[in-house]
């Protein structure tokens, strides 16, 4: 049936359109889907592809978005232009949350009565299952070879080359050349089945165009943190596997297993080890960082909070170590395949006693590289535990970005006295501070001089690391990690702002920051202008403070319920700027879209523009 | 010759620490005294030692040996993560673990359990009251039924047995021992020294202020009368010369990696330190009859421990830096190839 075209539909229908992909997890669509996305990158298309999966191996439904648009939008959105259907489990809903003037490819054995007989979308019934039956002889190749037959339909639909899916193929299966072939085939017979029986009658299609991806790869951000860990010289990882962290260990062992080896020994210069918990994980990062490597465990909210009382005891032993905490929504058996942005407030005071973190905010897959190896370099600095927070979103789903630079900078180790500083300066006492800035000195163990040896606790320490429970003293050292703590602020990734004097600002970090580039374009077109500033790291930069102070209004807009970010920001800020704040927040589990923003910033303004 | 050093040429001093803040007669001192023994008398290299500990009094005692070694008191039965983290930064360390029988086979009983599968080349005393002391006097996990507490209660939970469970879970090197005990505890501490993998030394150790009494079963009285000793071990350096004659078929003779030796010397048994069956019988029987088994239980010198099958380069890994450690600027530029 032919649908009525919507308006938008006939300004915008090139290369602006959300494909979804409804199928049952485990069927192997996730290569079908991957294909789909590399294919239309491949013709300069930007893409934006989402994968939400449920918390099973099997079963269970699972949908897939591929997001593109002209501009090169790397957030959701929640409009779905084209429908893939092929659970029939979810065949209803997934119906019903297809836009007005969308396209629906299903099986074509599920009814289309009722609910699902829509007068305002266009249906294309395949005979997948029948397809699959009389073409593919494997049994047990059948089912995942269903899935590139709608990569062939849609190919034909929107206007894919066949020679471009191949392309697309050969970089899937770069370690299986031979799949290509047998995949190839899969795709062809969609692209002959909706040429010889389907008659185009939608107007959403795709062309190829420049000047958006040119010099851009694909990458999720689990894989780029890894490549930072390799390269900040990362040697001791323990890990214990939760989704959607485990993916980051899992690279790091790959890169390790490739680029730490000595092919005539085998040696590898990397100890990797799954821990029995969380709590062995970060124990033997301190274990670790502690004789002198630079080590890094990769969790989730759930490991998270088992890591709490180490975390307190490396704060205040001073110990460096990297965290990296893939966030997503809790608690512990929550929506484990779900985004979130929960776990800030948990993160930057993580432990009992007072205690306050460095927490990195990456929000793109360069960043979560880059922030990755500074984490490193900052642990080293600031003897402290460095928590890198990203999120599911971030983490495992593919984001177009620049290839990820080669570092030039050597490690900074931070201030530590070897055999033959010890000898220079003769004495030294582990925990003072003898430059002002918070930050003491430390030895390694194996350091060969009389001086070299001390005694780490956590428990009350004089200057010299001796037991103390001495009030001053203990306040003392407080005072002194707080001036660590400021100091810190000036070396951490400093936000990045926009600030062109408007009335209006926005404050995002992560992965919500993608939101808010779409969201500013929409309010601008709306003829409403508005700054921007991205954290980037805790503690808060100065200019934080002075972005805030030459706002009225500022929109805190984050991934969790209770607008963490906002609260850190009015407990730490001067008082009187709080007035300025407000927060716009999201927590459905799937990753944020603009109109999550540009919404609730409109409600709020009414008032102010009447 | 000086005698008033070690074969490092270091005192005595050298290896003691600060004044231990333990009651006095506590069965910990003991063990430390005797460690620093061993360990001068080993010629241990302060610098290369690394104490690690968890919490409780027995966790206290790494402040109280080899002053000039690098020590750890971390937290609460996490002491295992700790010293296996240190031990992959930087396998030159020689490390030696300090733990009680709350901190192991309480809090600590998973990490316990996993160092020992993993057989990380370290030594692990556990210094065993079968009480907590900080916390004045509860009942740990290694207390054994039946046993009575100063105030009358009675332990009705099954013991955990920390060597049978080591033995159970691949360790290498399985002892127990007395902290009053010298002869036999300085030979086995040394024998660890030289054992690669994990060496485990449960040594009982009464707590004079909480579990001395009539009625518990690790006191003075009960471990003298109850001992039940099941060979005699002596320690003998590689480099050193033997001077005592083994009759064939008296003494069982294992030889570790470096060459040093522990010889076994048969006393009223026939005991196979090498049969892991075995041993595990033999805790097993012992238990039954309230005894206290005391000597080398397990030991095999074969097998790998972490640092090989990770397969670590022979130089630390703390010390590698940027240009042992970078994917090189080709290998770079192909992964970023677009």
């Amino acid at each position: 049936m032919r649908a009525s075209v919507p308006e938008y539909l006939r300004v915008n229908t090139a290369n602006d359109l959300t494909i979804r992909a409804a199928t049952v997890n485990g069927s192997g669509s996730q290569s079908a889907n991957l294909v789909l996305t590399n294919a239309i990158f491949r013709m300069g298309i930007p893409v934006a592809p989402k994968n939400v999966f449920p918390s099973n191996i099997e079963g269970l439904p699972t949908w897939f978005d591929v997001r593109v648009t002209p501009q090169g939008y790397q957030c959701r959105s929640r409009d779905i232009d084209v429908l893939v259907a092929l659970n029939p489990a979810t065949w209803h809903a997934d119906v019903r949350d297809v836009r007005s003037g969308g396209v629906i490819v299903h099986e074509a054995s599920y009814a289309v009565t009722g609910a699902t007989a829509r007068e305002d979308v266009t249906y294309y019934p395949v005979p997948f299952a029948k397809l699959a039956k009389e073409h593919v002889s494997d049994g047990g190749l059948r089912k995942y070879l269903t899935n590139m037959i709608y990569v062939g339909v849609l190919a034909h639909l929107l206007g894919i080359e066949a020679a471009t899916i191949e392309a697309a193929l050969r970089t899937q299966f770069k370690r299986k050349p031979k799949a290509v072939d047998t995949n190839m085939d899969a795709v062809r017979l969609g692209i002959d089945y909706a040429a010889n029986n389907l008659t185009k009658s939608d107007l959403y299609r795709l062309q190829p165009m420049s000047g958006k991806t040119e010099g851009l790869m694909l990458m999720d951000g689990n894989n780029a943190a890894a490549l930072g860990c390799v390269m900040g010289g990362c040697t001791v990882a323990a890990w214990y596997p939760i989704t959607p962290s485990s993916s980051l260990c899992e690279s790091f062992i790959s890169y390790c297993d490739r680029f730490r080896v000595d092919k005539e020994s085998g040696e590898r210069k990397a100890a990797i080890v799954q821990a029995e918990d969380e709590l062995a994980a970060i124990g033997m990062v301190f274990g670790a960082t502690w004789a002198g490597a630079r080590a890094m465990t990769s969790t989730s909210g759930p490991g998270l909070s088992l890591m709490a009382e180490f975390a307190g005891l490396g704060y205040y032993a001073e110990l460096p170590g990297v965290i990296f905490d893939v966030q997503r929504a809790g608690p512990s058996t929550g929506l484990p395949t779900r985004t979130l942005q929960g776990d800030v407030s948990f993160a930057y005071t993580l432990s009992h006693g007072d205690t306050k973190h460095i927490v990195l905010l990456p929000g793109t897959v360069d960043e979560a590289y880059e922030f990755s190896m500074q984490a490193f370099d900052l642990a080293d600095r600031f003897q402290t535990p460095v928590f890198v927070l990203s999120d599911l979103d971030l983490g495992m789903n593919l984001w177009m970005s620049k290839p990820l630079a080669y570092p030039e900078k050597p490690f900074d180790r931070g201030k530590v006295l070897d055999a033959a500083k010890l000898e220079e300066v003769k004495s030294w006492g582990r925990y003072r501070d003898v430059e002002g800035d918070g930050i003491p000195y430390r030895t390694l163990p194996g350091t060969e001089h009389p001086l070299a040896g001390y005694f780490t606790r956590g428990s009350g320490h004089d200057e010299q690391a001796n037991y103390s429970e001495n009030p001053d003293v203990y306040r003392n050292n407080l005072d002194r990690l707080t001036r660590k703590h400021d100091t810190a602020r000036a070396y951490v990734p400093q936000p990045i702002a926009e600030d062109l004097g408007r009335d209006v600002g926005i404050i995002a970090y992560g992965t919500t920051h993608h939101a808010v580039v779409e969201a500013r374009d929409r309010l601008s077109e709306q003829g409403f202008q508005t700054d921007y500033l991205r954290v980037r790291a805790l503690p808060f930069a100065q200019d934080v403070t002075a972005f805030i102070e030459r706002h009225d209004r500022v929109y805190v807009v984050e991934q969790n319920r209770d607008g963490q970010l906002y609260s850190l920001l009015k407990s730490e800020l001067p008082p009187h700027l709080s007035e300025h704040l407000q927060s716009i927040r999201h927590y459905n589990g799937v990753p944020i879209d603009a109109a999550a923003i540009t919404e609730p910033l409109l409600g709020a303004e009414k008032p102010v523009l009447a | 010759m000086n005698t008033n050093v070690n074969v490092r040429g270091l005192s005595r001093d050298v290896y003691k620490g600060s004044a231990s803040t333990l009651c006095a007669g506590c069965g910990h001192n003991s063990i430390t005294n005797n460690l620093i023994k061993a360990l001068y008398e080993y010629g241990v290299d302060p610098y290369k030692l690394a104490k690690m500990s968890g919490i409780g009094c027995s966790s206290k005692t790494p402040a109280y040996f080899v002053d000039r070694a690098h020590g750890f008191n971390g937290v609460h039965g996490r002491m295992p993560s700790l010293a296996t983290g240190a031990k992959l930064a930087n396998r030159e360390l020689m490390v030696l673990g300090i733990s009680g029988d709350g901190d192991t086979a309480s809090i600590g009983l998973g990490q316990f359990c996993h160092m020992m599968r993993r057989n990380v080349d370290a030594t692990y005393i556990i210094e065993d009251n079968g009480c907590y002391g900080l916390t004045k006097g509860q009942f740990s996990a290694t207390a054994d039924r039946g046993s009575i507490l100063k105030k009358g209660q009675v332990n009705e939970l099954e013991t955990i047995d920390v060597c049978g469970l080591a033995v159970e879970l691949g360790a290498t090197f399985v002892a127990r021992s007395f902290s009053g005990d010298g002869k036999q505890l300085i030979p086995l501490l040394q024998a660890a020294f030289s054992h690669r993998g994990i060496a485990v030394l449960d040594i009982i150790s009464p707590c004079v202020t909480f579990n001395d009494h009539e009625g518990s079963t690790k006191s003075y009285n009960y471990v003298k009368e109850h001992h039940a000793v099941l060979h005699a071990p002596d320690f003998i350096m590689g480099s050193q010369e033997i001077t005592v004659d083994y009759e064939p078929g008296t003494a069982q003779e294992i030889e570790f990696d470096n060459g040093d030796r522990v010889v076994l010397r048969k006393l009223e048994r026939d005991y196979d330190a090498s049969d892991r069956i075995g041993a595990l019988r033999t805790m097993h029987e012992a238990r039954e009859r309230g005894e206290l088994v005391t000597g080398l239980l397990y030991v095999d010198t074969a097998a790998h421990d972490l640092c090989e099958r990770e397969r670590l380069p022979k130089k630390p890994l703390a010390q590698m830096n940027e240009d042992e450690l970078r994917i090189s600027r080709e290998d770079w530029a192909q992964l970023m190839a677009v």
